[in-house]
């Protein structure tokens, strides 16, 4: 039996962010219910795919998963433990927006399994809160909380957005410090992307407004700054923009870069089994055996850890240098990439210009 | 076809400015004469390659023979020989009125006379050649045929009251140029048993027969068999095949003889041999002096040519080898740069010489070019006493060894309407002209007379003439030898490395302006890398220009799950697409186009 990862999309929110340009929209309860029968539908599907794999993982995401009733959330759960064997030990993560958190649903979540909570935060500041079009206020943010600690989550993470419009780098660091000092067990710290299709992109998308964004010296302190902050507080830098305290690293994430096998369910959900990747409802692509290499590299280089050598042979059949020697050769002189043990990481410089680094390895 | 009647036969061109439809009312009189019916007629039938057709231009020489049955009830023969319409080919212009008897003015009756009017007036008179005027374009509402006659007659001084007012467009009266060329073109005279004397006014290379020499016979005869000797280059060959010319067509005759136009085919295989202006004599009974006239033409611009993917450096030298078979004036050597690798530094007439032959190889070859910016032949004097010819600005010896450098002149004839003679004279002032002169044609437009340097106009001038009269401005040259001059060359670093194929030499008082707007433009043009890269324009070890880009900036702090592998693959697919077209200069990627860019700095366009 092979590992596999359960990714379950919940295509709902209240209201759209500025910024996003995920698969979510507002909906009716009615909307919901049809959805939530039709994914369990789904999920029993995959009955006979689900007898070669043991589960390790679970993540819910959206959209705003909490949107759901309790009830809801309980029998999509019940639905993916008839179907799929569940590692004891699994990591079972929702995420949840507040002011979409009660704690009859938190109470649910634990009965469900679900033992890790994802809160979307962005900004402790409420002036940023609203530019992003984000429904809450810091303060409903604390609310749920100190609800989730009530209710035992022992590993909660907060995810926190830098280059907002008017963010400048004295606010973001209070941000850091003010979400730090609560003690999350997990911080993801990533930039904000003009993605096509949003308001956002309508305002700032090819270059337009640019003075209302952070400029690229601002952008760079903000960046220091976040490693720095986070270690006086005990975070370490495990990928590209997630820190955790030791021991509490995202599994179902680290997944991905491990390219673990993912099965996702749900509208859009992307799935990675048996080197095929898809999209719900699309056809399935085929990875070559060079495709699978460059995703190692390109995806295995966002771990601050690296990418292991001997595991590139052992999948692979060959080693690292006989494919990549020259690239490799080339990012050591530049400094981007070193050596350490059996692995290749990025060094500090190669995080800063990643996308190059990563570009260099696809055949 | 022995003993054609001489009286019987016109030998003509047509000369006209630019666009003012000699192309036209060649295609009408083919058309109308029967030679080609209408549904045949490609629009513009002598100009064949598609560059002509497009750019409405003629390149090279063409000739045509056609019969009209004048209203005497006599067949004539007319050879119209179309000839080249732009000042590069200014040479071939001459060669190829020298084969005439006659010359069709076309003028157009909205714009009158211009610069190329009156100069390709000159020329014919020159040749002494009868020039006849024909009023174009009458169909246009703004034409003004009386004022246009009038201008014809007090600005050329020809008589210019019965020209025929036509429309080459609609066939409009085009019926009386015909008879025209009758009465007025004289017919040819020469003795046809004196000892062969033709002068070649063009030549092309076919895989099949070899090199085709297109000739006008002066004197004597030729046909199948007869040895010819090419006086100038001393060529000797024994005729394969006489003929003349079809519309688009070799049509073989038994003879060629005195007064008559056609071609000559001898197993010929390089046009080198058959330069247009020699005079084609029979070895065996040569005549006693060659035509007059002949002149090497030697290519005036020079620039640097490389395939953009090194690997096709064979084939941008079969291209050009290719090209060179039919085109004598092309001339092209190999050289290697340090930035673009392998190529050739070519030699052209002029500007739009080369950027024929640049889009000929990107079109009829599939070459991806980059080419270097457009100098002209330098003499440098050094102080040992030897002169160098100098057509590559990274060969320019060490300064200390230079005595002095001259460059090459031009004599130049601007004629614009008044108001805009201020701007004119401000564009001629920035690009170091001499003020030689200036005539009122008439009341409001006068001819401006310029002396100056070569290389301030073979790139940009006449884009730069055209925007600042708003087009009305039209520009003729001839080169007038080489002055003594300040000059220097600019060389540009980046990242400290200096990058030979953006080397130039300019005047020294244009230096830092130039290489300022060069420093500006390749900032925008190379993206930024791994560490800050400063662009610098100096001259010797003195630096006058800087500008940096800076390191790469950082990239955003993306997350990237399941969902998202998909996108990021193709975000760096592109990136690394991006680095394909790159070239690499001591540890700095420039892009291609980045050589290219620096050629158009012309802002106040």
């Amino acid at each position: 039996m092979r590992p596999l990862e359960l990714y379950i999309h919940i295509p709902f929110c209240i209201q759209k962010c500025q910024y996003c340009d995920f698969l979510s929209a507002p909906s009716t309860a009615k909307e919901r219910q049809e959805y939530v029968e039709s994914l369990c539908q789904k999920i029993r599907s995959y009955g006979e795919l689900a007898k070669a794999y043991h589960v390790v993982s679970i993540f819910v995401g959206g959209g705003t998963p909490s949107i759901l009733e309790a009830g809801q959330m309980i029998r999509i759960f019940d639905v993916v433990r008839s179907t799929f064997s569940i590692n004891e030990d699994a990591e079972i993560t929702i995420e949840a927006n507040p002011g979409t958190v009660t704690r009859e649903k938190l109470k649910a979540y634990r009965q469900a399994g679900i033992n890790r909570l994802s809160i979307g935060l962005q900004s402790a500041k409420s002036e940023e809160l609203k530019i992003l079009g984000r429904i809450h206020t810091y303060e409903e943010f604390l609310a749920t909380y100190r609800l989730a600690r009530e209710e035992g989550y022992r590993n909660i993470n907060v995810d926190l957005m830098s280059a907002i419009p008017h963010q400048t780098a004295a606010g973001w660091s209070e941000t850091l410090r003010q979400v730090a000092e609560l003690g999350p067990e997990h911080i993801s710290a990533y930039s904000l992307m003009i993605e096509e299709g949003t308001p956002f992109y309508e305002r700032y998308g090819e270059g337009r407004h640019e003075d209302e964004l952070p400029g690229e010296d601002e952008e760079r302190k903000m960046y220091r700054q976040t490693r720095s902050i986070l270690k006086e507080y005990g975070y370490h830098r495990y990928e590209i923009s997630n820190y955790a305290k030791p021991g509490y690293e995202c599994r179902h994430n680290l997944g991905y870069w491990n390219r673990t096998e993912y099965l996702g369910i749900g509208m859009g959900a992307a799935s990675l089994i048996d080197n095929q990747r898809w999209n719900e409802g699309g056809e399935p692509e085929v990875l070559t055996m060079e495709n699978q290499m460059e995703e190692y590299m390109f995806l295995g280089l966002r771990k601050m850890k690296g990418v292991l050598k001997e595991r590139f042979l052992a999948e692979f059949g060959c080693e690292m240098e006989e494919i990549y020697g020259e690239v490799l050769g080339k990012m050591y002189r530049d400094g981007l990439l070193e050596e350490c043990g059996d692995y290749v990481r990025l060094t500090e410089r190669g995080i800063d210009v990643s996308n190059y680094v990563m570009s260099e390895f696809l055949l | 076809m022995a003993g054609i009647d001489q009286s019987k036969i016109r030998n003509f061109c047509i000369i006209a400015h630019i666009d003012h439809g000699k192309s036209t009312l060649a295609d009408r009189i083919i058309e109308m004469t029967g030679l080609l019916t209408s549904r045949e007629m490609q629009s513009q039938v002598l100009d064949n390659m598609d560059l002509e057709r497009e750019r409405g231009i003629t390149i090279k020489a063409q000739a045509v023979r056609i019969v009209y049955k004048a209203k005497d009830g006599e067949e004539y023969i007319f050879n119209l020989i179309d000839t080249p319409g732009h000042v590069d080919f200014n040479y071939e212009v001459s060669r190829s009125l020298a084969a005439c008897d006659g010359a069709i003015l076309v003028v157009d009756a909205a714009q009158g006379v211009e610069a190329q009017t009156l100069a390709n007036v000159y020329l014919a008179l020159d040749h002494d050649l009868d020039v006849m005027p024909v009023i174009n374009k009458i169909d246009l509402p703004s034409a003004e045929p009386e004022r246009v006659m009038e201008e014809i007659e007090d600005v050329i001084g020809i008589e210019a009251m019965d020209a025929p007012k036509i429309s080459a467009k609609t066939g409009l009266n085009v019926e009386e140029v015909l008879e025209q060329i009758v009465e007025k073109i004289p017919a040819p005279q020469g003795d046809s048993s004196a000892p062969l004397k033709a002068l070649i006014f063009d030549s092309v290379y076919d895989s099949y027969k070899g090199v085709i020499v297109f000739c006008r016979i002066k004197e004597g005869s030729v046909k199948k068999g007869t040895p010819i000797l090419m006086m100038a280059t001393g060529a000797k060959a024994e005729v394969v095949e006489v003929g003349y010319f079809g519309a688009g067509q070799f049509i073989p005759c038994e003879e060629l003889s005195a007064g008559m136009v056609g071609y000559i085919t001898a197993s010929l295989k390089n046009v080198k041999d058959t330069r247009v202006g020699d005079t084609i004599t029979n070895a065996a009974n040569p005549c006693a002096e060659p035509l007059p006239g002949y002149k090497k033409v030697n290519p005036m611009v020079y620039c640097g040519m490389y395939p953009a993917d090194g690997a096709k450096y064979p084939d941008l030298r079969d291209a050009l080898e290719k090209l060179q078979l039919n085109d004598a004036s092309l001339q092209f050597e190999p050289e290697t740069s340090i930035a673009l690798g392998f190529g050739f530094r070519c030699g052209f007439l002029g500007l739009l010489h080369l950027e024929i032959i640049q889009e000929r190889l990107e079109r009829e070859y599939n070459l991806d070019l980059v080419t270097t910016a457009p100098g002209v032949i330098y003499k440098v004097h050094k102080t040992n006493g030897d002169v160098i010819e100098l057509t590559n600005p990274s060969n320019l010896p060490d300064p200390s060894e230079i005595e002095y450098m001259e460059e090459p002149m031009v004599k130049a004839e601007i004629m614009v309407t008044s108001e805009f003679i201020g701007a004119i004279m401000d564009l001629c002032q920035e690009r170091r002209g001499v003020y030689e002169g200036m005539e009122y044609i008439e009341e409001t437009r006068a001819v401006l007379r310029y002396h100056l340097p070569l290389n301030e106009i073979i790139y940009d001038f006449f884009d730069a003439l055209k925007s600042r009269s708003r087009g009305y401005a039209s520009f003729d040259y001839e080169l007038d030898g080489y002055v003594q001059s300040n000059l220097v060359k600019l060389d540009i670093l980046i990242n400290k490395e200096e990058v030979d194929a953006l080397s130039f030499i300019l005047h020294a008082d244009t230096a830092y302006e130039r290489g300022r707007k060069m420093c500006e433009k390749l900032k925008e043009e190379i993206p930024r890398q791994l560490f800050e890269i400063p662009i610098q324009a100096a001259i010797g070890s003195k630096i006058i220009a800087r500008e940096t880009v800076r390191a790469m900036r950082k990239d955003v702090l993306a997350k990237c799950y399941g969902g998202d592998i998909t996108r990021k693959r193709k975000l760096l697919e592109k990136q690394k697409e991006g680095k394909k077209r790159m070239r690499q200069v001591g540890n700095v990627e420039i892009p291609q186009k980045a050589f290219m860019s620096v050629l158009k700095l012309d802002d106040r366009k």
